[in-house]
């Protein structure tokens, strides 16, 4: 099954909703049997884009290649793709397995074969036992489970998934998201998440879109996305950011970003000339006063996170967010307390403004 | 498992419609057959041969109906199409065309050429005398009208519209044309129909004249003895029964929801009334009470010694009937209404310290009033359209849709008169039914989220409460009295004269006789009786089907024009029964449609009097049902009238039983459209019963309506029942749709 894998191209996609454009000009490629997750705060257009694969919502302008065919104007049922809906979607007037052979029959597939294929999806989630069952009576982890049997049962060319684990409780979210990586592994079948969530995304994912406004802010694998953010918004997005705004000072090969303070910090080869530095708080320190490349501040507020303190210093009016990791009996900074900041200059990242 | 998309051999459904044409053409008989659309007479009947029953193709081969011939060519080219693909741009060019020509073409001719050859002089002129005629459409032709426009529908989904979708575009033109021929068409015609000189032909001063006509628009009441106008008349009178109606439905609701009074299922079930009773009824049993002859009038003149007086007859007893039989429906509407205010929204008041009173009048009522709008206008209508009533006891009190009856039937027989009379009838109503959708807006639509408000909804302050119990009891108590004035009043032999109780009327109605080993139905009622169960058991499930497609469509489905598409739909609601009933015997009485005398004419007028609440009930249980349900069908390879027919039908279940016995019952309580569309073969229980009232044959009248009480009543509860069943399987099943993690 893994030799029919299909890749996805989209190419300059425009969709409205009236006289709303809700996508503008998306450009994608997804490899075949890629783990790809479309990851944007609420309204973004995610499931807008993902339904557009489907074959749902208003006709786009533009091009969707599914293995090189261009699927735009085919109907939803024609397009070989498979769809999980966050409410699962299993109707409530069939049993799981009258639900999970529904594809097949409409694929008019001999009934001989139907009955060995629905049990073996439904083997596949680990839910044989419930083939005789009504979906009402199946919790909801069950329930999402069989819809998903219901989908792959069909091998279909394409998984899409629109935020299938939000329903979940949250252990049983983490759960189900490993048991979903697992199974896409085992069928290699290319599959599209939509999250709002980036932790689902970053621990399933092997590259993801992330979008805002309808517009693709930066593809790539969820470490290249959140080390390399390639805009405010992308590193905003993706965990915490310090973001102070400067300019960039070259000196032959060395750089050095000086914010509105005054205050330098080096680093690496950069063509940007002003714009603002990106500083994750896990790459800043506090270390003794005076020490060389470094920033002075006064801690404003402390925050006990478990594995890490999170201190809030005041530098000259800027306020930077810092991650220390806790060691048992270690000593805390006092509210108050002058300090100077160390930053692990590699991991800045500069961003034209 | 890809599926090989079988995109080069044919369509089936093409083929279906390709091979519907043909048989349209060359098998059935082309014209309409006298004796009516479900008799198969002709079968033996001298057919094919016989030209009364000739298929077309066999006239033309005569030589008869030339016109016919051109129709070939749309026949032929869809042929074109059958080894090509769909992608093909030929494809949907040649459907699309031949479709569109073909159908062209058959309106062309249709209403070129009528009964007494060419219909229009200009055409006799360009061609010459035609020496040949046509009578109405029959099965060929509307076979084959629906074939050129199935095919269309094929060509424009090929082109792409509604992505492709053939079930969708054909659904969406099928229900266009129908409603088209059978809401605007006909409302056309009655236009039309206001300008007609003697003559025949056109002319403005025929509507200037008949529109100024001082017994339409005479105001002489108000400033002397003389009558006012009819139009005034019904005005005064819809207002306020419309006023009525929204305050006595407010009371019941207030009663139902926001009291500690213990039998609200009662008061609910008086919500069914209106349904089960022809609304003439009412105007019955107020004369059985305030009569001449009456039990009330007679007590108070013995009592005092007054000579009794006809003062019922009129505006008063027209209203008190009126009020009666449309409370319900106000209530009806209320009830949802005043549940829905969020009691969070009310407990949010009373924390503020605004006292039980300051909170109804501040928050409840004002969220109230959409509803109350809403009522108000459906009293008003309802009472603009109303036809029993007023003309068992309107007395001298014109009004609009008895005036209409009268232009048609009596012996003034002056159709531009009727239709000018239903155009200002049309006016009102649609005027309303404007004002209401300007006022509200979206707001209509909305439905309560049903989420989240756990709140009890607040009991009413004590100064409201007293009158709200008195006015409710006292109302509750006189319909009592009404039903049981119905029910005694059909044992009765001679109300008011000799009170003795008999069997007399429901016999003389329904006995029977066994004869020669069979039933003889000797009553005099069984004919217009197993007449109207035919009619409504052949109406009520083409509406249901045709309302809920149509909720499909407007739910589920998006097109361009879908609001004016609803818009049409929901438009024939607005449209009096009394207005339907005369713009069909202008339409229908004439070919290319010649439907006036037969059964098919009162299917179809149901079907449309009553599709909009199909229509609303539709979508009311589409829109509960998640979105994603059918998008899943779709997604596993379901196309869409398969998705209909295996996801969305069964979970309708009650939607549709619902539908399906509103539209028998109402089919069988309905009298505003029936009266001018039966006929002696076709007579309907109603109007049956109104012409036994006007013989003054008020027991057998009021017997035969007792029956067709029970009879509904029966039908009523058969459905609560089955409802009642289905409902447990879809509480649970929608929590699958949004079920919590476990
Ligand atoms: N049916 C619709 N009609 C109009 N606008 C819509 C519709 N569906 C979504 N939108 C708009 O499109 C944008 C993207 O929506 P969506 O794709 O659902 O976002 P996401 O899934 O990222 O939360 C939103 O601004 C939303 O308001
Ligand atoms: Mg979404």
């Amino acid at each position: 099954m893994t030799t029919n894998m299909v890749g996805i191209e989209i190419k300059d996609l425009h969709l409205s909703f009236g006289e709303t454009e809700v996508l503008t000009g998306v450009n994608l490629t997804i490899e075949p049997g890629e783990f790809f997750s479309f990851l944007g705060p609420s309204g973004s257009g995610k499931s807008t884009l993902l339904r557009a694969v489907a074959g749902f919502g208003p006709t786009p302008k533009g091009q969707i290649l599914i293995g090189g065919r261009d699927i735009v104007d085919l109907p939803p049922w024609k397009r070989n793709v498979g769809m999980v809906f966050q409410s699962y979607a299993l109707w409530p007037h069939m049993s799981v397995r009258d639900n999970v052979a529904f594809g097949l029959k409409e694929r008019k597939m001999p009934v001989s074969e139907i009955g060995p294929r629905v049990e073996a999806a439904l083997d596949l989630v680990g839910l044989l036992s419930m083939a005789g069952r009504m979906p009402n009576q199946l919790s909801g982890g069950q329930q999402q489970r069989i819809a998903l049997a219901r989908t792959i049962v069909v091998e279909p060319q394409v998984l899409l998934l629109d935020e299938p684990l939000s329903n979940l409780d949250a252990s049983l979210r983490v759960q189900m998201r490993r048991e979903l990586l697992a199974l896409q592994r085992k069928l290699g079948l290319t599959t599209i998440f939509v999250t709002h969530d980036q932790e689902e995304a970053n621990t399933t994912s092997d590259r993801m879109a992330v979008l805002d406004g309808g517009v693709i802010q930066q593809v790539g694998s969820p470490q290249v996305l959140y080390d390399t953010p390639a805009n405010l918004f992308v590193a905003n997005f993706l965990g915490t950011a310090n973001i102070i705004d400067g300019v960039v000072e070259k000196d032959g090969a060395a750089a050095r970003f000086v914010t509105k303070t005054g205050d330098a910090i080096a680093v690496g080869d950069t063509t940007v000339n002003s714009g603002s530095i990106v500083l994750r708080p896990q790459n800043i320190s506090i270390v003794a006063k005076d020490s060389a490349n470094s920033i002075s501040g006064t801690v404003m507020h402390r925050e006990f996170l478990g594995s890490q303190i999170r201190y809030l210093v005041d530098a000259a009016g800027t306020e930077i967010v810092i991650d220390q990791s806790h060691v048992s009996g270690e000593t805390w900074q006092d509210i108050g307390a002058e300090v100077s900041l160390n930053i692990n200059s590699s991991a800045a990242v500069v961003l034209a403004s | 498992m890809r599926e090989v998309t079988s995109e080069r051999t044919a369509h089936p459904v093409l083929i279906f419609w390709i091979l519907a044409g043909w048989v349209g053409f060359l098998l059935l008989p082309w014209y309409g057959i006298e004796d009516g659309f479900f008799s198969f007479g002709w079968l033996l009947d001298g057919y094919p041969t016989d030209t009364d029953y000739a298929p077309a193709a066999f006239l033309v081969a005569q030589g008869e109906k030339t016109w016919l011939a051109p129709l070939l060519l749309p026949l032929l080219a869809p042929l074109l199409v059958l080894r090509r693909r769909k992608t093909d741009p030929a494809y949907a060019k040649i459907l699309i065309a031949a479709g569109a020509v073909g159908f062209a073409w058959l309106i062309a001719q249709g209403f070129g050429i009528g009964i007494r050859g060419w219909n229009f002089a200009w055409l006799e002129t360009a061609f010459g005398p035609l020496g040949d005629r046509q009578f109405g459409m029959g099965y060929g032709a509307m076979l084959l009208a629906s074939s050129f426009l199935f095919l269309f529908a094929q060509g424009i989904a090929a082109r792409g519209a509604i992505n492709g979708d053939v079930f969708v575009v054909s659904a969406v033109s099928g229900i266009i044309v129908i409603v088209t021929v059978f809401v605007f068409f006909p409302i056309a015609k009655l236009m039309l129909a206001a300008f007609i000189t003697e003559e025949g032909g056109y002319s403005l001063l025929v509507f200037a004249a008949k529109f100024t006509d001082s017994r339409i628009w005479s105001l002489s009441c108000v400033t002397g003895p003389g009558r006012c106008g009819a139009a005034w008349n019904s005005l005064f009178l819809a207002v306020i029964v419309g006023a009525l109606t929204t305050i006595l439905g407010l009371v019941f609701a207030l009663v139902a929801t926001r009291s500690g009074f213990r039998y609200k299922r009662a008061l609910r079930a008086l919500t069914v009334l209106p349904i089960i009773t022809p609304p003439f009824v009412i105007g019955l049993a107020i004369i059985l009470l305030f009569g001449l002859s009456g039990s009330v009038t007679g007590f108070f003149s013995d009592l005092f010694g007054i000579r009794p007086t006809r003062w019922i007859y009129g505006m008063p007893g027209v209203m008190i009937a009126q009020v009666l039989a449309y409370t319900p429906i106000a209530f009806l509407v209320l009830i949802g209404v005043v549940e829905g205010v969020s009691p969070s929204m009310e407990e949010a008041a009373q924390t503020l310290r605004a006292s039980r009173w300051q909170v109804f009048r501040t928050v409840s009522l004002p969220l109230m009033r959409p509803g109350l709008a809403n009522a108000f206008l459906l009293g008003f209508i309802e009472s603009m359209a109303d036809f029993g009533n007023p003309l068992v006891l309107g007395g001298n009190y014109d009004v609009l849709s008895t005036e209409i009856f009268f232009a048609i039937v009596g012996a003034q027989y002056d159709q531009s008169r009727a239709a000018v009379l239903a155009i200002v009838l049309l006016s009102f109503t649609l005027g309303a039914f404007y004002a209401q959708r300007r006022w509200l807006g979206k707001k209509s639509y909305t439905t309560v989220s049903g989420k989240g408000d756990s709140g009890v909804h607040p009991e009413m302050p004590a100064g409201l409460s007293v009158p709200v119990y008195t006015i409710a009891a006292a109302w509750a108590a006189f319909t009592i009295v009404i039903y049981g004035m119905i029910v005694y009043g059909s044992f009765v032999e001679l109300w008011g004269v000799r009170d003795t109780l008999t069997f007399k009327h429901y016999l003389t109605a329904f006995s029977m006789r066994l004869e020669d080993g069979g039933i003889r139905w000797t009553g005099s009622a069984w004919d217009s009786f197993f007449t109207t169960i035919k009619i409504a058991t052949i109406a009520a499930p083409l509406t249901a089907a045709a309302g809920l497609t149509t909720a499909y469509l407007l739910t589920r489905q998006n097109f361009v024009g879908r609001n004016a598409f609803e818009f049409g739909t929901m438009l024939s609601f607005a449209i009096p029964g009394t207005v339907i009933g005369v713009s069909y015997i202008l339409a229908f009485n004439v070919p290319p449609i010649e439907l006036t005398g037969t059964g098919v004419i009162l299917v179809i007028s149901f079907i449309f009097r009553n599709m909009p609440v199909g229509v609303r009930a539709g979508i009311a249980s589409m829109s509960q049902l998640d979105k994603s349900l059918d998008e899943s069908s779709l997604t596993l390879g379901a196309n869409s009238w398969q998705t209909f027919r295996l996801v969305i039908l069964p979970l309708l279940r009650p939607a549709i039983l619902a539908a399906l016995v509103y539209s028998f019952v109402r089919a069988m309580t309905a009298i505003s459209a029936v009266i001018f569309l039966v006929s002696a073969e076709y007579n309907m229980a109603t109007s049956y019963i109104i012409g036994r009232v006007e013989n003054n044959d008020y027991g057998l009248a009021i017997a035969y309506s007792t029956t067709l009480i029970l009879v509904m009543l029966t039908a009523v509860g058969l459905l609560q029942v089955a409802v009642g069943k289905t409902r447990i399987g879809r509480r649970t099943g929608q929590r699958t749709g949004q079920a919590s993690g476990d």
